[in-house]
């Protein structure tokens, strides 16, 4: 059988099959492949005598250049702790007040706590810090729980009805709901409340509103205080300001008077080490001051 | 169709459908409250769907003894038809997810619509119901030409068809409902990875049966890379998928591996799944439809069996580049790595090979775009062997690993080599199985192909910024020694470029439409006007011989 032709184009000869009338020349392998493939194989066997290769019994070759990669990481993983240092070391060390004194310190506070809040934080209060419905903006003077560095601190350490054994807790009761208050009363405790941030509101009926004063007293002033500017020991907002974590249109107020709320912040006491949570901390006092 | 089937054979396929119905209903009565009694009662209602089309054909005439005389051609349009419309289907959901990731609010809240049930739906859709049924459909038409020897019967490729397309269907559907393994690429539970089994069992055998029967004596390179695709995926199915269920009735498994084997035993079975779905099955494919496409000769016998073996032989070490720098022990990195850059030589070979059989024929190239789909394959092929290999270069794969540069890899391989060297040979073998002239619209075939291209380009460019982007600024330190950017940050420098993938990815699903229409009016003209257009040993004038006659 077979029926070698001399391909006109390349002059090669077929190799004398053909299916279909498909053929194939006996086209030699060129040098170059070989030459790449030599080259290659080198590559491969230089890199088998160097680094980690083979498997032999239980253990395996280790390679001349005796590579760990394991070895590798936790040695750069401590270089760089030590690179950092320089000023870790004193943010751990030295008070709130101290650092936001110290230009440099406070450089590198912006620098690393911007990805801290980033990778951590902006889920729920967003990359800008500014929050969203049900979370509250951190670049405002209105804090829950304090706006002090050390009141910040704290609170990323426990988290607010987290499951941190000293969480901060706070809730705001369901006054509808649960039928601690009628509707009638609801209404009047809202147009009162509004009447304080939004003064002479044309929507707001003063009527009701005047009633609604005693009704604060009596149900909501234990937590908000007699004059609503809140009370950060036990975290309720202060309600006489522009600054509202639900909404503080009527309808938004209502939802939250009648249903309650208990938002929940995470304790991030062992997810982030004290430095980094002193960062974040300053981060955030540094970003309300840098937004004024 | 099933006229087509001896009586034997309608007895034999009432008998399969029988026990596939009794199956169903035990999963359906088994898995009532699970995702197992859906997948029951459909594959209940397939297989009662089924028994009343053999029924109803039950008793047309038997096939003519003259059927012998010729290939067996009705399973392989069956199969380029059903790799079209899956093409459809899971670009259009390629394409969704792409919308999704840059606009993540787009689900509507509903739990099918989440980028992870949706993304699997994409990627089994595309390698498994599009890939995988031009593979098949194209496996049946060159193994009989190149062996000249009829398929042995006419059950088996319908089983094998058929059987393929419900373990699809079962997939994809139960991504939706959330049933998965977690294994990318092997998402599908027990019970459908025990059907695909016996399916693929029946495939090998078929495949073995054929060219049992050939009569040629020496067996074409192509069958050598469509059996490889056979084997080696049969094995590593099996392996990837050993897994205890946690109940009869439920769709939920355990692996038999656990922790960095189980990494392992997944990447060695994706690898290779590259290396002999997505690679070697389609090269069986370049190397027929190419030659006869071009005609021209292949231009090395000799390069073709070294890049098979070298393929063969270097692949299967690669898988552990999916894993450096994880828990996987570093020298099995090494390995990895190095058998890796080795791999780039029978690559690369193969797709020069592929280059030089166009010499002498790049005036076909330039004016037939089916030809040029083939060529472009090889050229996408090429580079991104080449890409794979420095991708797997560990300090290389500390950058690219885990961003959108592997995306980018993957689509440069699947759309400028999977899907076009697959559009190239549909092209080719629809007119030869209708027996027309052409396609019925040329200038159709070219505005596939250039929005093929443009859509692959616009991909790949994209990822490829997109992917470096992200892997730097998952790098950069700024001087306090802190990471600079939080991962959000890069999310955001990635937004552009997801819009451009998706519109690329549009100018891809375009194309696709377009070539459904036009195979689909193809079909539809060929019933009205009969031509003679069939290629089948006519390119070098020798004498036809017969196809091998008998049982
Ligand atoms: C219309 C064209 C296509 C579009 C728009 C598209 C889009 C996408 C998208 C958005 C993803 C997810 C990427 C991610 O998770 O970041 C993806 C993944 C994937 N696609 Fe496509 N695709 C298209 C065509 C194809 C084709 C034709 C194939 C194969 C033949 C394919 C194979 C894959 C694979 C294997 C993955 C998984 C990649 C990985 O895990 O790294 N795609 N595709
Ligand atoms: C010489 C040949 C090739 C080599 C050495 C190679 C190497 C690689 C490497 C290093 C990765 C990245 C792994 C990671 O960082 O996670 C990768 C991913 C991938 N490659 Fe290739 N590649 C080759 C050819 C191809 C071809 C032709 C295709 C065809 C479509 C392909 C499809 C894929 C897919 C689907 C993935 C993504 C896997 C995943 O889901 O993560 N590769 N390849």
């Amino acid at each position: 059988m077979g029926h070698f032709e001399r391909d006109p184009h390349t002059g090669y000869m077929t190799t004398g099959h053909e299916w279909n009338g498909i053929t194939e020349l006996n086209t030699p392998v060129p040098k170059v492949i070989w030459f790449f493939l030599a080259c290659t194989v080198i590559f491969a066997v230089g890199y088998w005598i160097l680094m980690p290769t083979w498997p032999i019994g239980r253990t395996y070759t280790k390679g001349l250049l005796g590579d760990d990669v394991r070895h590798d990481v936790t040695q750069s993983v401590k270089q760089a702790a030590l690179d950092r240092a320089v000023w870790s070391d004193r943010i751990t060390k030295e008070s709130f007040a101290d650092i936001q004194k110290d230009a440099a310190l406070m450089e590198a506070v912006r620098e690393t706590g911007s990805t801290l809040f980033g990778d951590n934080c902006a889920a729920c209060h967003g990359r800008a810090a500014q929050g969203g419905k049900g979370f509250p903006n951190l670049t405002t003077a209105s804090w829950l729980w304090g706006g002090t560095p050390e009141a910040i601190f704290e609170t990323i350490r426990v988290g607010i009805n987290s499951a941190h054994p000293e969480t901060r807790t706070a809730q705001m009761p369901a006054f509808g709901k649960d039928g601690m208050l009628p509707r009638a009363d609801i209404d009047k405790v809202i147009a009162f409340v509004r009447s304080l941030s939004h003064p002479g509101a044309k929507d707001i009926d003063p009527a009701k509103a005047a009633a609604g004063k005693d009704l604060f007293a009596a149900n909501c002033a234990s937590c908000h205080g007699e004059d609503a500017k809140g009370n950060v020991e036990v975290g309720a907002p202060n309600l006489t300001d522009a600054f509202w974590i639900y909404g503080g249109d009527a309808k938004s107020i209502f939802t939250t008077v009648w249903g309650g709320r208990q938002g929940h912040m995470p304790t991030w006491e062992n997810r982030l080490s004290e430095l980094d949570r002193k960062i974040l901390a300053l981060y955030l006092v540094d970003l309300r001051s840098a937004g004024k | 169709m099933i006229g087509e089937l001896t009586k034997s054979e309608r007895q034999g396929a009432l008998l399969i459908l029988l026990a596939l119905a009794v199956t169903g209903l035990a999963m359906a009565v088994g898995g009532s409250n699970d995702p197992l009694g859906t997948h029951g009662t459909l594959v209940m209602v397939v297989a009662i769907v089924g028994t009343f089309a053999v029924i109803t054909g039950y008793y047309a005439p038997e096939p003519p003894e003259s059927r012998l005389d010729s290939y067996y051609d009705t399973p392989t349009k069956f199969g380029i038809v059903a790799a079209m419309v899956w093409a459809v289907i899971a670009m259009a959901v390629g394409d969704w997810v792409a919308w999704l990731l840059a606009f993540p609010e787009w689900t509507f809240d509903a739990a099918w619509a989440s980028f992870g049930r949706l993304r699997p739906v994409h990627t089994s859709g595309v390698i498994f119901g599009f890939g995988g049924n031009a593979l098949i459909a194209t496996s049946f038409y060159v193994m009989q030409r190149t062996s000249r020897a009829r398929l042995p019967d006419q059950l088996s490729p319908w089983f094998v068809l058929f059987g393929y397309n419900l373990f699809c269907v079962i997939a994809a559907t139960g991504y939706l409902m959330g049933v998965t393994q977690s294994k990318e690429y092997a998402e599908p539970e027990w019970y459908a990875d025990i059907w695909l089994v016996i399916v693929w069992v029946t495939y090998f055998v078929l495949y073995l049966r054929t060219l049992n029967r050939r009569k040629e004596p020496h067996i074409y390179v192509s069958n050598w890379y469509y059996m490889a695709f056979i084997l080696v995926v049969a094995m590593l199915h099996i392996v990837n998928n050993l897994a205890v269920p946690i109940s009869w009735g439920s769709a939920k498994s355990y692996s038999l591996f656990a922790g960095v084997q189980d990494a392992m035993t997944e990447w060695w079975y994706g690898h290779n799944a590259v290396a002999f779905f997505l690679t070697s099955g389609f090269l069986g494919m370049m190397y027929y439809y190419m030659p006869k496409r071009a005609g021209r000769p292949i231009y090395s016998y000799r390069m073709s069996i070294i890049s098979f073996w070298g393929i063969t032989f270097f692949y299967m070490w690669a898988g552990s580049h999916h894993l450096h720098y994880t828990a996987l022990p570093q020298w099995v990195q090494s390995l990895g790595m190095t058998f890796s850059v080795m791999l780039l030589v029978p690559s690369w070979v193969s797709a020069g090979n592929a280059l030089m059989t166009l010499n002498g024929a790049w005036h076909k190239v330039r004016d037939d775009a089916v030809l040029r789909f083939m060529m472009v394959a090889a050229v996408f092929y090429g580079l991104s062997t080449f890409e794979g290999s420095f991708m797997a270069i560990r300090p290389v794969n500390a950058l690219s690993h885990y961003t959108d540069w592997t995306v980018g890899h993957v689509h440069a391989g699947a759309l400028g080599w999977v899907a076009m060297i697959t559009f190239g040979a549909i092209y080719a073998s629809v007119p030869w199985l209708w027996k027309r002239d052409g396609m019925y619209s040329a200038k159709l075939v070219e505005a596939h192909f250039w929005l093929s291209l443009a859509g692959t380009i616009i991909y790949v460019f994209a990822m490829w910024n997109s992917g470096i982007i992200q892997g730097l600024m998952w790098r950069t330190y700024n001087e306090s020694g802190t990471l600079a950017y939080s991962f959000v940050d890069s999310l955001i420098a990635m937004h552009p470029y997801y819009i451009a993938r998706a519109i690329g990815g549009v100018f891809f699903l375009l194309g696709a439409i377009i070539g459904f229409y036009n195979i689909w009016m193809t079909i539809r003209t060929a019933s009205q006007a009969q031509s003679q257009a069939e290629p089948d040993y006519s390119a070098v004038g020798i004498e036809i011989p017969a196809v091998q006659p008998g049982r």
